[in-house]
């Protein structure tokens, strides 16, 4: 099984300074398999026109191309309809779009905006801004000392003053997951909304965001076998219908006068511009490719090699491991006594090894922890446990070349 | 692509005992800078007397080639006039772009140029020479 899956990612099948590629920094971006590549491929080939815009044949195909794939994330994360999906350059992008037409007209001095420690800077950094320029507080709800948070914290910081509530489904670092559902209770409960990013949750696990009863959820193409530059907004109807766009130009109007202009319907009134329409091609393309494999059997995979990696690993004399004990998601973040994750970076690219070394866009948990960096490794449906196994004795290695460092 | 390259034994002397750590008590020329995509950072103080560098001393967290090149750096500016400093900085920026160069003053730092075979840690080399070309330019 395995073996047809890495059969499928041309990347994979390369030696990287004279050792086969072991490739463990998926949290930060995944390998594309074959049918992706093709897809995009396929487009530009037979169908690349502009949308919603041509009477000629390949733009009637560029439009069911773009629009198919809108209905293939709806689907996939279970969205009501296909047009609460606004496609966006990424997570990054669907966040700030959150943050600068919805938070910012409903925020003033004194409400509340809560959050985490651990939030990548991108569900860090745009509320901050809403902050600044509307007068309202950032909370964050305490961490626990493995990472993890409880939802009676939630329950006592979430105040009728609370505008939003804005968290990761899955710390990218921390490799813990959010009661995401429990906490868009209490959101609501106190009239706020819930933002989630699903930038680390989508490509791992089955998400569904009628169940969860997020108001708006984020996601990255390219962290899920999609290509660069293609993510997706999700949002309640009621909510994208009453926020104004913040981009304006061509495709997203409905009049234009000289003083006054008015607006596509939804979803397009967010997709001003020549949208990415090779990006959604190929993000269909890895939704099709990743359903056909089964959220399960990718959730369990990975759940298993988490769980051989953290075993493998807390058998090495002098590393800490961040995080709890259990994992169910494939990110491991670590420090190997006291050498420096680029220097263990260094050493294991040399062997073949990707990982990932530095803050990881989270600086004030790197704070919270008392690092200035860790190491980070990353798992996803191709990587095996020999992948583990090539992992763990290039960090032996590490340690005896550093000698008495550790 | 070999480690030995990289990881020299001088510069591992460098980075495990390491010259000039620590703070002036008082008055110093001081430069903060940190390197926004890894998190290394340094706080490099220059004692500057008659345009001469009388002493140097650093603080700050690493990696083993940002921290041994730190040590080095204010090892070799000693005593140096600011011109002869900045001059070192320069040659140190053609190392890092592959060519050869010599620093008879301070040869340790020669050790530095296999850093250049690895392209995502020049910027770890070069933290502590940016730092200390803000320390002159403050001057």
């Amino acid at each position: 099984m395995i073996a047809r899956i890495r059969e499928q990612f041309p990347i994979l099948h390369q030696e990287i300074n004279g050792h086969p590629l072991v490739y463990l920094d998926n949290a930060a971006t995944s390998q594309k398999p074959q049918v992706v590549i093709d897809a995009v491929k396929r487009y530009y080939e037979w169908e690349n026109s502009n949308v919603h815009r041509g009477v000629h044949t390949l733009g009637s195909r560029a439009t069911d191309a773009y629009e198919g794939a809108r209905e293939k994330v709806a689907r996939f994360i279970n969205a009501e309809s296909s047009e609460q999906i606004i496609f966006t350059r990424g997570t990054t992008t669907a966040l700030n779009l959150v943050a600068s037409s919805y938070a910012r007209s409903v925020c003033g001095p004194g409400d509340e905006i809560v959050l985490t420690e651990m939030e990548h800077h991108s569900n860090l950094i745009p509320w901050q801004q809403v902050a600044i320029a509307t007068g309202a507080t950032l909370k964050y709800i305490p961490l626990q000392p493995d990472g993890t948070i409880r939802v009676e914290d939630v329950e006592a910081l979430v105040t009728d003053r609370t505008k939003l509530v804005a968290i990761a489904y899955v710390s990218n670092v921390m490799g813990v997951i959010h009661p995401v559902k429990q906490i868009a209770e209490i959101a609501h409960r106190h009239g706020a909304v819930i933002v989630v990013d699903g930038a680390q949750s989508t490509p791992h696990m089955k998400v569904d965001v009628q169940d969860i009863g997020c108001d708006f959820y984020a996601l990255s193409g390219h962290k899920m076998c999609a290509p660069t530059g293609i993510g997706a907004l999700y949002g309640k109807k009621a909510l994208l219908e009453a926020m104004e766009p913040i981009e304006f130009g061509g495709e997203m109007i409905n009049d234009v006068g000289l003083y006054e202009s008015t607006w596509k319907e939804l979803p397009w009134k967010f997709e001003g511009g020549t949208p990415i329409i090779a990006g959604a091609v190929g993000l269909g393309a890895a939704i099709d490719f990743l359903q056909e494999i089964g959220m399960d059997a990718i959730e369990q995979h990975e759940e298993k090699l988490a769980a051989y990696a953290m075993n493998r690993l807390s058998e090495l004399e002098g590393v800490t491991i961040y995080g709890p004990r259990e994992r169910k998601v494939g990110i491991v973040t670590f420090n190997l006594g006291d050498i420096h994750p680029h220097d263990v970076a260094t050493v294991l690219d040399a062997q073949g090894i990707a990982i990932r070394a530095g803050h990881h866009c989270c600086q004030p948990l790197m704070r919270w922890l008392k690092v200035s960096s860790t190491a980070r490794a990353s798992f996803y449906l191709y990587n095996t446990e020999e992948d583990v196994d090539r992992l763990v004795s290039a960090l032996i290695q590490t340690k005896e070349y550093f000698g008495d460092a550790t | 692509m070999q480690l030995d390259d990289l990881y020299r034994r001088v510069i591992m002397d460098h980075y495990k005992n390491p010259r000039n750590r620590g703070k002036f008590e008082d008055d110093a020329v001081t430069v903060d800078l940190n390197n926004p995509t890894c998190g290394d950072r340094i706080s490099l103080q220059l004692k500057v007397e008659n345009g001469v560098v009388a002493d140097a001393k650093y603080t700050g967290e690493g990696c083993s080639i940002s921290m041994s090149s730190a040590s080095m750096m204010t090892d070799a500016v000693k005593g140096k006039s600011l011109e002869e400093a900045l001059s070192l900085a320069d040659r140190f920026s053609s190392l890092m772009q592959g060519e050869d160069v010599e620093f008879e003053e301070y040869e340790d730092i020669e050790a530095l140029s296999g850093v250049n075979k690895f392209p995502a840690r020049i910027k770890c080399a070069t933290l502590a020479w940016n730092a200390l070309r803000k320390g002159i330019d403050a001057k």
